[in-house]
Order: C-alpha cells, then sequence, then structure tokens
C-alpha cells in the first residue's frame, strides 16, 4: 500500500529534516495566480508549534537522507547508522498540494542529503519545485537548498520557482569546518550564494524597465549556522553572520544549538545540553542588529568576545555605556529610544507616537508596554520619580536580576522567550 | 443639549452607527446603549429603540473613513466583534469624540482610545490564530471542511484571506458555538445560516461524512507533527502558550 510506505519515508525524512532550524514563510510577494492553489505573499503564519516551542509552518522534509559525504555534525551522515529512504518528486508535490490544501502549512521546504553529485540532487530539488508550479499552479511558498557546489544554470532555475533559497555554512570559521566536515570547502558554499545573490540583483534591475521579467526568489537568502559543536566564541559566530549579511544580502542568518547526535570525539557528546540559552543571546544580538540599529562590534568586539547569559545583549550594552544614560523618554531620537533595556521596537514606536500629546510619565509608559524593571533604572521622564542614586554597572545589574529573579533563573533553565 | 438617553440597538454593526448618527441628530450628550435583547426590555423604560437605517450608517461610515486612518476604522470594526460588554459603548463614545473634533486615535495613552487598542489587539490576535488553526478536512462531496470556536467573532475578518488562499477548492469554516458558517463555491464567499443536529460532534472525522484519503492524511500530518519535535529541546509549557488547549479540539495533529 502507498500511504504505508510513504508515512515510513516522511517519518524517516522529517526526522531527518527538523535540525535546520529555519521556518520562515514570509517575505515572499507571489500572490495566487489564475485562481490556483495559495497565496505566499501573506505568508509566515505558523500553523502550529512542535512540542519543543518551535513553529511549524512549512513542510520541512528532505529529498534523501543518502549522503555522499561524511559531515561529522549531521545525522545523515555517510558513516552513521540509520534507515535511508528517498521521496520521489510526485510523492512530495503530493503531500505539499495536500497538506497545503488543509491549510497545515504555508508551503515546502526541501532539502536534501547529496547523492551522486551536487548537480544530480539540486536538479531533483528544482524538479519538485517546477512541478509545483508550472503543472500544479502552487502559489504557496517553497524554501528550496541551495546544494553546495551546485551549477550556476541550476541556481538561476531554483530561484525562478522557489521563493527563498538557503545554503548552511554550518559551522562558523573555517577551521572549524577543515576539522569536522572535511570534504567540504567553503567556496563550495559561497559560489551557489554568490550566483543567487548576483541573479537577485540582476531581476530587480530587469524589473524596473520590463514588468514582466519572471521574479525570482522574492524571499531572498538565508543560512544557518550550528552553535556550539566547534569551540568558537560569540565574537567570531557573529562577525561571520555579518560578514554573510553584508556581503550576500541575506534575509535571515538562523542559530542553532547543536544537538549531540554521535559519540565523535571532535564533538560534544551525547547527553551534554542544547547551549539554548546562548542561542537565544545570539539571536537578540542578530536582532539588535537588524532592527535596532547596532553595530556589531558595540555589542562583541576583541575585548568582549562573548554575550553574558546571565543578562541580555542590550542590558549588556547599556551597562558597559552607562555615561549614554538616563534618557529622557520625552525628548530623545528614536535612534536612542531603541537602546534602552526592556524598551523594544514596538514601545520605540508607541512612545514616538504619544509624546506628541502629552509628556509621558511612568503609568503612560507602563501602559504603553515597556519592561518597568529594567527600563527604570535608564530612563527619565514626567516625573520626579527616577533613580537618583549614582549605581554601578554591578549594581543595577544586581537590582535587575533581583527583581526578576523567576525569569531569568527560568531562561537560565532552558526557557526561550526573545526579549 | 438633553440629558443622558438611553439607547436599544439591534446589536448590528449598522445599528450601533445609526446610534452615532442620532447621538448628533438629536444633539445629545451622553448616551449608553444596551443591545435589545427581550430580558432588558422592562429595566429601562424611558429608553428609546435605534430603528437600523443604512442610509444614516453609511453616512457615519464616511465621515469616519475621512477622519480616521485605515487602521482606525478596522480597529473599530475589529472592537465591534469583539462581541466583549461594553465594547460598543466605547466605540460610540470614541466616535462621538472624533466627530467633536477631538483627535484621539492617534492618543494611545487616551483612556478611550487605549482601551480600545487593548481589545483590537486581543481580536486580532484571534483572527490570526483562526488563520493559522483552521483545519480544513476533505468530505465525501469534495468540500474541505473546517469548525471552529474562535472566542471572538472573527469569520468577517478571516474570509478574504481564505478566498485569496484556497481560491481551486470547495470549503466551508463553520463557527460552532455562534452557528454560522462562510462557504467558498470557486466563485465568491457568502455567509451560511445553519445547525448542526444536536448528537453530530463536529470536530470529529467520522468516515461517514469524510473522505476516505482524509483519514490518511491527517495520520501523515500527524506522524509528521511527531518526527519534527526534537526531544531533547522539549518544552510544553512554551508549546501551550502557543497552542493553548482550548483549540486542540480542532487541531488535527492533536487528535488520536
Ligand atoms: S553533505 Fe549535508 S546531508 Fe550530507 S552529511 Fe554533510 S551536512 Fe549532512
Amino acid at each position: 500500500m502507498t500511504f504505508k510506505r510513504t508515512l515510513e519515508k516522511l517519518e524517516i525524512l522529517a526526522d531527518a529534516a527538523k535540525y535546520d532550524v529555519s521556518c520562515s514563510s514570509s517575505g515572499s510577494n507571489r500572490q495566487n495566480k489564475s485562481k490556483g492553489l495559495g497565496d505566499a505573499s501573506s505568508s509566515g503564519i505558523c500553523h502550529s508549534y512542535t512540542e519543543d516551542g518551535r513553529c511549524v509552518s512549512l513542510l520541512k522534509i528532505l529529498l534523501t537522507n543518502y549522503c555522499i559525504f561524511d559531515c561529522a555534525y549531521c545525522v545523515t551522515r555517510k558513516s552513521n547508522d540509520v534507515q535511508r529512504a528517498a521521496f520521489k518528486v510526485e510523492e512530495v508535490v503530493d503531500l505539499t498540494m495536500n497538506f497545503y490544501r488543509r491549510n497545515y502549512i504555508e508551503g515546502l521546504f526541501l532539502s536534501s542529503g547529496i547523492f551522486k553529485s551536487a548537480d544530480y540532487t539540486m536538479e531533483r530539488l528544482v524538479a519538485v519545485a517546477k512541478k509545483l508550479r508550472l503543472e500544479h499552479n502552487f502559489n504557496g511558498y517553497i524554501h528550496l537548498k541551495s546544494i553546495p557546489g551546485a551549477s550556476d544554470e541550476l541556481m538561476r532555475e531554483a530561484g525562478l520557482y522557489a521563493d527563498r533559497l538557503s545554503v548552511n555554512i554550518e559551522i562558523p570559521t573555517e577551521n572549524g569546518l577543515k576539522l569536522l566536515a572535511p570534504d567540504k570547502n567553503r567556496a563550495d558554499f559561497i559560489k551557489p550564494m554568490q550566483k543567487v545573490k548576483d541573479e537577485i540583483i540582476q531581476y530587480k534591475s530587469e524589473k524596473k524597465q520590463i514588468k514582466s521579467t519572471p521574479i525570482y526568489a522574492p524571499a531572498g537568502q538565508s543560512t544557518q549556522m550550528i552553535i556550539g559543536a566547534s569551540g568558537e566564541n560569540d565574537f567570531q559566530i557573529m562577525q561571520t553572520s555579518n560578514y554573510f549579511y553584508k556581503n550576500f544580502n541575506l534575509k535571515r542568518v538562523y542559530y542553532s544549538g547543536y544537538v549531540p547526535i554521535s559519540y565523535d570525539s571532535r564533538l560534544p557528546q551525547i547527553g551534554s545540553q542544547v547551549p539554548m540559552l546562548r542561542e537565544n543571546r545570539l539571536y537578540q544580538t542578530d536582532w539588535l542588529m537588524r532592527f535596532y540599529g547596532f553595530d556589531v562590534n558595540e555589542i562583541l568586539n576583541p575585548l568582549h568576545q562573548n554575550l553574558d547569559l546571565d543578562i541580555d545583549p542590550k542590558l549588556g550594552w547599556a551597562l558597559r555605556n552607562l555615561h549614554e544614560f538616563p534618557i529622557d523618554v520625552n525628548k530623545a531620537s528614536k535612534r536612542m529610544l531603541a537602546r534602552i533595556p526592556g524598551v523594544g521596537m514596538q514601545s520605540v514606536h508607541k512612545i514616538i507616537q504619544a509624546r506628541q500629546y502629552r509628556l509621558l510619565n511612568w503609568e503612560h509608559l507602563k501602559k504603553i508596554g515597556i519592561a518597568y524593571n529594567r527600563a527604570k533604572y535608564f530612563i527619565v521622564c514626567n516625573s520626579n520619580q527616577f533613580e537618583k542614586r549614582d549605581l554601578t554597572a554591578d549594581k543595577i545589574k544586581g537590582l535587575i536580576l533581583q527583581n526578576s529573579k523567576s525569569k531569568y533563573t527560568n531562561m537560565l533553565s532552558n526557557q526561550l522567550s526573545l526579549f | 443639549m438633553l440629558e443622558a438617553k438611553h439607547f436599544y440597538y439591534d446589536a448590528t454593526f449598522e445599528g450601533l452607527l445609526t446610534a452615532v448618527f442620532k447621538v448628533f441628530e438629536y444633539k445629545l450628550s451622553t448616551v449608553i446603549l444596551s443591545k435589545s435583547t427581550a430580558a432588558q426590555e422592562h429595566l429601562f423604560l424611558e429608553a428609546e429603540t435605534v430603528i437600523t437605517d443604512l442610509e444614516q450608517s453609511s453616512r457615519v461610515w464616511d465621515g469616519l473613513c475621512k477622519k480616521l486612518s485605515k487602521n482606525g476604522t478596522q480597529m473599530l470594526y475589529h472592537v465591534f466583534l469583539s462581541e466583549i460588554e461594553y465594547s460598543d459603548q466605547l466605540i460610540l463614545e470614541f466616535c462621538i469624540a472624533i466627530f467633536q473634533g477631538k483627535a484621539i486615535e492617534f492618543d494611545v495613552a487616551h483612556p478611550i482610545t487605549s482601551q480600545l487598542l487593548k481589545i483590537k489587539k486581543k481580536v486580532s490576535r484571534e483572527r490570526h490564530r483562526m488563520t493559522a488553526f483552521v483545519r480544513f478536512r476533505l468530505t465525501k462531496d469534495h468540500i474541505y471542511f473546517a469548525s471552529i470556536e474562535p472566542d471572538f467573532n472573527v469569520l468577517p475578518l478571516i474570509s478574504s484571506h481564505f478566498k485569496k488562499r484556497y481560491a481551486d477548492q470547495e470549503w466551508l469554516i463553520y463557527d460552532v458555538k455562534r452557528h454560522y458558517g462562510i462557504s467558498y463555491n470557486l466563485k465568491e464567499v457568502s455567509v451560511v445560516d445553519f445547525e448542526f443536529h444536536n448528537q453530530l460532534d463536529v470536530f470529529k472525522t467520522s468516515t461517514d461524512f469524510f473522505a476516505l484519503e482524509e483519514i490518511e492524511f491527517q495520520t501523515l500530518w500527524q506522524s509528521y507533527f511527531k518526527s519534527v519535535t526534537i526531544a531533547s529541546r522539549k518544552n510544553l509549557k512554551l508549546h501551550t502558550q502557543h497552542v493553548p488547549k482550548r483549540y486542540w479540539k480542532y487541531l488535527s495533529e492533536k487528535q488520536q
């Protein structure tokens, strides 16, 4: 019975794909066309959450987990003793269409082990996307993995059908890569990434002249790094991240706490903890870079190479730069408001809007939703109550940790939340 | 100006807007609004019943569209659909203030505006949840059917989302709590009023009504859902925070 067989394959190939943390399905502008199925322009919905609390938005599977490579950190590596399976192109198309029709997913995220060669593998990934688009008029979201070393022609074709493409650099430094994935080199990752970047630039300029230019990878490119597998510090990780954001116009860099999957002596052993809190701090740093106007060097630099685990990176920065505070919320620029610990970007916008009508006091700020316990040491507002003591950074940190104890002890024992 | 007046209205959005119209027509200062249900009828003898007038209500709406941003008018409609007690009163008072020329829309610290925004946020969240948590099940007669029980009356807010997305399949989303649904026939979405037989559990996927392949795809989806969890990262507290238990009954991945 084919249903039974599909079920078996799905178990194996979803299980093998789950370590890729990217789940984003937003950023595309692909609309429903000629009354087909799907619309990726309003994507970004998490249809469910896994029991570890991660968003389920795409059908995330490998086309196959057969692989000719032996990357130490990967469950799919050739030397690992696991069950292997391979989907046919039609099977993936069928699952995607039927899951989408039931509103389970926003689309497909298809990756693969490398079988035979990079191009042979990439060709099959492209075939799935092409079939979905051309034969089934599917307008949902498609994320394809770019296989390291794939040819320019295939990458060009991939972008015509996919919304997003990604190559995972996985190991943040070249040395780490040499140690853990001796068959791979960075140039192979960069090649398809470079091609996609060039195509996107070309698409954007052609689009201005010729409206009918076929869309190319509208949701851009992303990558992923594994955290805690090869001994890099946070400074090295964020430098790499910054390099890829800047040089390849990446939409996202994902950080994935290494989940121990083998007894290889080069890696953390099975049973050691997944560095989830560290992963969270890296994401926070990433957000500070992308949305809060911070330069990566303000947060991590040769003098300060690792993020604090007990406090968030913005608070860490503020404590190292107390001379910038207190900030008057009724006067400060948007840039400075965004730098106040405990004040998110949403609150920044609300403050700017609300202060046009009246001078804001603590009550207003609390209503707006700032994290009062953290923010109060760094703010003055329309109130004569403000922190008048000349506190040292250590003292402030102590007070904040004391007053938000439950939250931080939770965080340290593996809870996740962004800001 | 006359003294405070008590209005009954028919609990429709148009009725509420008509009430706003009356406030200005009669030059009233304070008005207390109630939905006209029989039980309340005797409480306030001097109350007046507002008869919904589509022309007056659309004049009010057009006026609001001119004075408010798109977000502002959207906020009012969202708040109305919340069905939260006194939300209609808040809308009325907000509209009166707006037509009196008070620019309170962006004054997020204003007492009325801040309450409206809070409710709007709740309704938006529920709307968003329904775009995520609707689970279509294929019936024997090829209709993709979903049953939901949202906290607020959000069907009117999700209709265009589903129409755009599922343009090539017939579907029906049914609100079990409010006994009506929206249905799409490959051309347009319409509102359908009906009730299911008492004995029928609409959340169950019985083979009497649903296609055989439906059960298969649910099984595939459930198995997918299980496979993607990383056991060493399990965090059920976070999980239920994202997917509160009251929604589980319509999630295919949560059925056994
Ligand atoms: S090439 Fe990819 S799938 Fe194969 S072992 Fe390396 S990381 Fe895993």
